[in-house]
């Protein structure tokens, strides 16, 4: 996942520029704080890995908003790799940190954020994983993209942008807080393969 | 040896053998003797011709130290499949260990297993004799009785056990002069090797299994020439190990003592690394050394100071290795794969010829063993015991194929170099085109050989 | 990884992983909910031949908090004259569909001819095996260490390793499977070990393991070490002449108060003293030093929860189908050219 690799089929092509995504996130916290009314209680979990990198953004931007908040106090990692329903069908994949803001979740607004939303099966582990950690009063869901395919119940409060693909593509999200292009960081959403 | 057993037929011509890998030759052999050895000998009618194109003719290899197991075990082998295995494995004679049970230390049960020996007919089996009553080290069982006997026992050991009673070992090894016997000594000292499990080393340290100390092997085999230099007597040391036991006996035959030393094929060729898979089929007493130690015994088998190869054959039901390391029985085959390892290590090594290789696996064991009539020559008028082999063969050992019933060959998958193709006990083959034939007494009316 | 079952062969990369996924193990454990699913409907049996409640309930727990279904088999007596063979025993949690076996067995190698004998397919996890090793103890031990080193350090724990960190490993090494394992997995790690005990419980061959050794233990303290191993001395070794009394055992390598006390007079403000359990107090180590602030002995039994969940997680949660690179036990290597000696 660090460098966009060749694909069989079409080049990738480039569905999200930098400005891009920048426009969404900061769309995204507005639609936050509005479905908040303002940011009391509320905590931003990112999924690993890019979830992460996509919660610290959206918690600067609400920091930007709003100064009396935080965003290092409102943010944390949900790693949900232990809860995950297809572990028996793909190698072991080793844990990676949890870490919850030091208020802890219980009676708090979370917002899941990932940055692709997908099978929606993730996002299920997630809601598993939250149980054991605490009681939040509400849970949201906020991702990047969405790329449809879903199979559970599960949608998106907040979606950077809808992105219709077909299930042979791959969506790629590259953000600087982790990949790199010929050396250089970037930031951008690319899709992959397909017909 | 009378040599006159009956032979069917007009006996065999063996074509274009190569005697001790020397010029080629025919062999013709009648009456249980080898007739005649020249070029281009003309066949009698009814004189069966075998062509030996490409095969080494050897005198038939003579075990020293073979585990029969049968009176007592005859869930591990018989004399029936042991003398089968060494007859496939190139041999024509075996000394049939005493550790059965009941004990080999009365002249009945030495008479028993040499008339199952010869009943079954596939080599000559020379059952030992225990030092002591029951193996148990405490008095000399009744030795001349045996060597008297009609089996004419004249190795004795307690192998498997160590004679460790210096006083007792000493009185063993001046009674047997009374009947030119030997003693032929399980060297290792009892104390320091205690729960012992592997070669203490390196890779026992790593494993965590009790060390059975080099020294436990040489402290005794020192003791014991100077015991027998000391009673002027002849001593026979089984299974040396280590470099260290080298060493001694360099310097014990460099002064004229009378002593005598054997090697396994497997110590030729395995070491205690083997032992990390923690698979018993590895675990041996005495223990798969170092590869300094199989270097020095390679050495000294050519170079004489070790005078022979003994197999120790030494088959275990399946159960007995089938478990944990602690737990496993000592042991492993050797009949049939003697031969090929010994060409492996030693000849294709450049250490022996095949003039060597016959005396270190038939002249000199034949000689400590006082059997006068094997380990001969490829002579006129010499007892036809004999082998061909053929020294390009190539094959992969697979214990399920063997005649042993013992399935614990260390060398299970290795590819080998050489297979007995022929084998003549007294003129008989029992082995033919590497299967077995018939056996030479009258018991070969009731074979049924499916094997 | 398909088992574990020693350290001597364990990769830096698989220690760390391990290590790592004991972190996160650890906070589970220190949750209110401690308890994942990941390990739902599979089955660990606990095969012990020794008995060892205090290993056995902390694989008990570990598998327990991950959700698998544990199953506890006490299997002592295991010769074939005395009982059922490890072959038979192993084939019956086969055909119970045992997904792991945790075994202790007073036989040295007997995880390992499990794990290569084909009589089973499960993952085999070595909790202890004669005087082989105890590669979980070791794994806890470094797990320990590691935080220490990178609380001294002022740095996360995770992803580092024990470069530079001095370790005393102080008793009877002869038999000692922890001796065993935490060498092999210390010097993995990077840190520099020195075992210290009297010369007849130091196996021969043991100056070819990565390591120092020394007889004396208050000259090894002298040296400054970050972490001191105290090793239990076995009851039965108290009489079997591989020294001359306890009292003296005791005065010359066991941690007593004058060697707590020197610690502090050597500035050796963060130095640990560790050991497996259970101790002999007054033996090889007096109750103050066993009670005080540098022990970490009830962190270490805290820490072993994580680092067997970590290795029942690692080996049991991923597919069956994802071990191409589990080493197939090759049975007989005897002719390969590098194990014959040149002639």
């Amino acid at each position: 996942m660090t460098v966009p690799a060749p694909h069989a089929g079409a080049a990738p092509r480039v569905v999200l520029a930098e400005a891009d995504i920048d426009r969404a996130l900061t769309r995204i916290a507005h639609e936050i704080l509005e479905a908040n009314k303002g940011a009391s209680d509320l905590v931003l979990l990112g999924i690993p890995r890019r979830g992460y990198p996509l919660a610290q953004r959206l918690a600067r931007r609400i920091g930007a908003v709003d100064p009396s908040v935080d965003p290092r106090a409102i943010t944390g990692q949900l790693d949900v790799t232990l809860y995950r329903d297809d572990l028996q069908r793909n190698p072991t994949r080793p844990p990676r940190a949890t870490q919850l803001p030091p208020t802890g979740i219980d009676e708090k607004v979370v917002v899941l954020v990932d940055d692709v939303l997908y099978s929606g099966r993730t996002i299920r582990a997630a809601l598993d994983a939250l149980a054991d950690l605490g009681r939040p009063r509400i849970v949201r869901l906020a991702v990047l993209v969405d790329r449809g395919h879903r199979e559970l119940p599960i949608r998106a409060d907040h979606v950077g942008k809808n992105l219709p693909t077909s299930s042979a593509e791959r969506v790629r999200v590259h953000l600087e807080e982790i990949d790199t292009a010929g050396g250089r960081p970037v930031n951008e959403v690319v899709i992959e393969g397909g017909a | 040896m009378t040599g006159a057993e009956p032979t069917p037929g007009n006996g065999y011509l063996i074509r274009g053998a190569s005697p001790l890998g020397g010029p080629r030759q025919d062999l013709l052999i009648r009456d249980g003797l080898i007739a005649r050895v020249g070029p281009g000998a003309a066949p009698d009618p009814g004189t069966r011709v075998i062509d030996a194109d490409g095969l080494i003719a050897l005198p038939g290899m003579v075990d020293l130290h073979t585990h029969l197991r049968e009176p007592g075990r005859e869930d591990a082998e018989t004399v029936e499949t042991g003398s089968r295995a060494a007859a496939l494995g190139g041999f024509t004679a075996v000394h049939a260990m005493a550790n059965s049970s009941p004990v080999a230390d009365t002249a009945g049960v030495v008479e028993q297993v040499y008339s199952l020996g010869e009943r079954a007919g596939w080599v000559e089996v020379r059952p030992v004799g225990a030092v002591t009553v029951g193996l148990a080290g405490e008095r000399m069982a009744e030795l001349g009785a045996m060597a008297e006997s009609r089996a004419r026992v004249r190795v004795f050991s307690d192998d498997g056990i160590c004679v460790s009673d210096p006083v007792l070992m000493r009185r063993a090894l001046e009674y047997v002069k009374a009947f030119d016997g030997v003693i032929a000594q399980h060297a290792q000292e009892p104390r320091l090797t205690e729960g012992a499990q592997m070669n203490e080393g390196e890779v026992s340290a790593v494993l965590g299994l009790t060390g059975w100390p080099a020294v436990a092997e040489e402290s005794i085999i020192a003791r014991d020439v100077l015991l027998a230099q000391h009673v002027n007597s002849r001593l026979h040391v089984c299974h040396v190990s280590t470099a260290g036991s080298v060493e001694i006996l360099r310097w014990a035959k460099a002064r004229g003592i009378s002593v005598t030393a054997e090697v396994t094929p497997h110590h030729l060729l395995l070491t205690d690394d083997l032992v990390r898979s923690y698979n018993p089929v590895y675990k041996v007493n005495p223990p798969l050394r170092t590869a300094d130690d199989v270097q020095a015994l390679r050495e000294a088998l050519a170079d004489g100071t070790i005078d022979a190869v003994g197999t120790d054959h030494a088959p275990h039901p399946s159960e007995h290795k089938e478990c944990e390391w602690a737990q496993a029985a000592m042991g492993m085959t050797g009949l049939e794969t003697a031969l090929s390892v010994v060409q492996h290590a030693m000849v294709e090594t450049g250490l022996l010829d095949w003039e060597g290789f016959a005396r270190v696996t038939s002249t000199r064991p034949a000689e400590i063993g006082r059997l006068a009539h094997q380990g001969r020559p490829l002579a006129e008028g010499e007892p036809a015991n004999l082998i061909l082999v053929d020294p390009a063969a190539r094959w992969t050992v697979d214990p399920h194929r063997m005649a042993t019933m013992g399935r614990n060959s260390p060398f299970a998958g290795l590819q080998l170099p050489g297979r007995v193709s022929a084998t003549f006990y007294r003129g008989h083959p029992t082995v033919l085109d590497g299967a077995l034939n018939t056996p030479l007494t009258p018991a070969a009316k009731e074979t049924a050989w499916t094997g | 990884m398909k088992h574990l079952l020693s350290t001597h062969d364990l990769a830096l990369h698989d220690a760390l992983r391990l290590l790592d996924t004991a972190e996160e193990m650890a906070a589970v454990g220190e949750r209110e909910i401690k308890k994942l699913p990941a390990l739902r409907g599979r089955t660990v049996v606990n095969l012990f031949y020794e008995d060892s409640t205090r290993t056995r309930i902390s694989f008990e727990a570990a598998a327990k908090r991950l959700s698998a279904d544990v199953i506890n088999f006490a299997a002592k007596g295991s010769s074939v004259s005395k009982g059922e063979s490890l072959k038979d025993t192993a084939q019956t949690l086969e055909a119970m569909s045992a997904d792991a076996v945790v075994i202790r067995h007073p036989a040295s190698g007997a995880p390992a001819r499990l794990a290569a004998s084909g009589w089973i397919d499960a993952a085999v996890l070595n909790a202890g095996d004669g005087t082989h090793e105890h590669p979980t103890q070791a794994l806890l031990d470094a797990f320990t260490l590691r935080r220490h080193w990178a609380k001294v350090a002022g740095t996360g724990s995770p992803g580092s390793d024990l470069t530079g960190m001095r370790v005393l490993i102080v008793g009877d090494i002869l038999h000692s499977r922890v001796a065993r394992s935490n060498v092999w997995l210390l010097k993995t790690l990077g840190a520099e070990v020195t075992l210290v005990g009297p010369p007849t419980l130091l196996p021969v061959g043991v100056d070819t393991w990565p390591c120092t050794v020394r007889y004396n233990l208050d000259e090894a303290l002298a040296d400054r070490p970050d972490a001191v191993m105290m090793l239990r001395l076995q009851a039965e070794r108290m009489n079997a002449a591989f020294f001359p009394s306890t009292r003296e055992y005791s005065r010359r390598w066991g941690f007593d108060d004058a060697r707590l006390a020197a610690l502090d007079t050597l500035g050796l403000g963060d130095t640990v003293i560790m050991h497996p359990g259970p101790m002999n107090r007054g033996l090889e180590i007096s109750a103050a030093a066993a009670d005080s602030v540098r022990s970490t002995v009830l962190a270490q039994v805290r820490n072993g929860v994580s680092v067997r969940m970590a290795a029942l997680y690692l080996l049991l949660a991923g597919g069956t189908h994802d071990h191409p690179a589990a080493p197939t036990v090759r049975e007989n290597p005897a002719l390969s050219p590098t194990k014959e000696p040149a002639v």
